[in-house]
């Protein structure tokens, strides 16, 4: 995994050097050509998670900065009209992500979306408190967290 | 054509931040408040640096300084909000009267401040005990 990702980078260092321009564009051309280049060359069988989880990671990327922009656009429609829409309240989610990094990035993406805030985290990391602006039912909004967000990133990190 | 993007994400960049500060003033209670703030100029400012790397294309070191910021600012934006939600909940600052669920309530062990995660062995239904005990505490301290 780790191997193959350096390999990666390499090859793409060696692209800017051997094209000579030292840009962006340049550098990410590289790391294109030589995800391509190393997974025709792969033959380990146990090697092969790299290549299927980039992608991954890339639409992981898109995926959260739609959620993003979509939640940005309900608030800030709530907060020009006059009228309030939502309904806050104070949820538990029980987690499925167990070591502390993968609690991490979860929380910080959640934080990270408009509409919700993480309040704290229990001190046996089996739940977290949110706070929540638009609330159907707390089933509800817990089920679609775990099974767009939480399940995705789970796929990347293990 | 770069003219239209840039004018496309700086303008979105620049209402992003000015509702939120809208927002500011007109969410009914804290915690709104601090939800609609910190996610809104997080990606405003970010918006507004990512037309500063477009602008510059040539400059390496523009490209870097940007994507830098936007590294951190997604780094510590949300624990700062974590941090200013959970000792606002802390010392008791109400929710608004609109608030559908506070499943929070009485989780906190009031003593050690540890944090239950069964929902069955909550302590107390009321904030308004935890605000006595800091009044007693106050009298002691005097």
């Amino acid at each position: 995994m780790i191997k193959n990702f350096l390999m990666n980078l390499l090859l793409s260092f060696l692209w800017v050097a051997l094209t000579g321009s030292l840009s962006y564009t340049g550098f990410a051309f590289g790391f294109i050509l030589g995800f391509f280049v190393l997974w025709i060359m792969n033959r380990n069988e146990q090697e092969r998670r790299y290549f299927f989880r980039l992608p991954k990671v890339f639409s992981f990327a898109f995926y959260f900065l739609y959620q993003m922009l979509k939640a940005n656009v309900q608030v800030a429609y709530d907060v020009i009209t006059p009228k309030y829409f939502f309904r806050p309240g104070v949820v538990r989610y029980p987690l499925s992500a167990q070591s502390d990094f993968e609690i991490n990035v979860l929380s910080t993406l959640i934080s990270l979306t408009p509409g919700t805030l993480i309040l704290d985290v229990s001190e046996d990391k089996k739940a977290l408190f949110i706070h929540a602006m638009y609330l159907k039912t707390p089933e509800a909004f817990i089920h679609q967290l775990k099974e767009g967000m939480e399940r995705r990133l789970l796929e990347i990190l293990r | 054509m770069i003219d239209i993007i840039l004018a496309i994400l700086s303008t979105l960049g620049a209402l992003s931040i000015l509702f939120a500060s809208i927002g500011i003033l007109r969410m009914p209670d804290f915690y709104l408040r601090l939800s609609v703030t910190v996610k809104a100029s997080s990606l405003g400012v970010g918006l507004l640096l990512i037309c500063a790397a477009i602008m510059f294309p040539d400059d390496a070191s523009v490209t870097t300084k940007a994507i830098a910021i936007v590294f951190f600012l997604i780094l510590t934006a949300p624990i700062a909000a974590h941090m200013i939600g959970r000792a606002a909940y802390f010392i008791g600052t109400p929710l608004w009267k609109g608030t559908v669920v506070d499943e929070l309530d009485g989780m906190y062990n009031k003593e050690t401040h540890e944090l239950q995660s069964d929902p069955d062995k909550a302590i107390d239904k009321s904030t308004s005990t935890f605000n006595d005990q800091i009044a007693d505490n106050d009298k002691e301290t005097r």
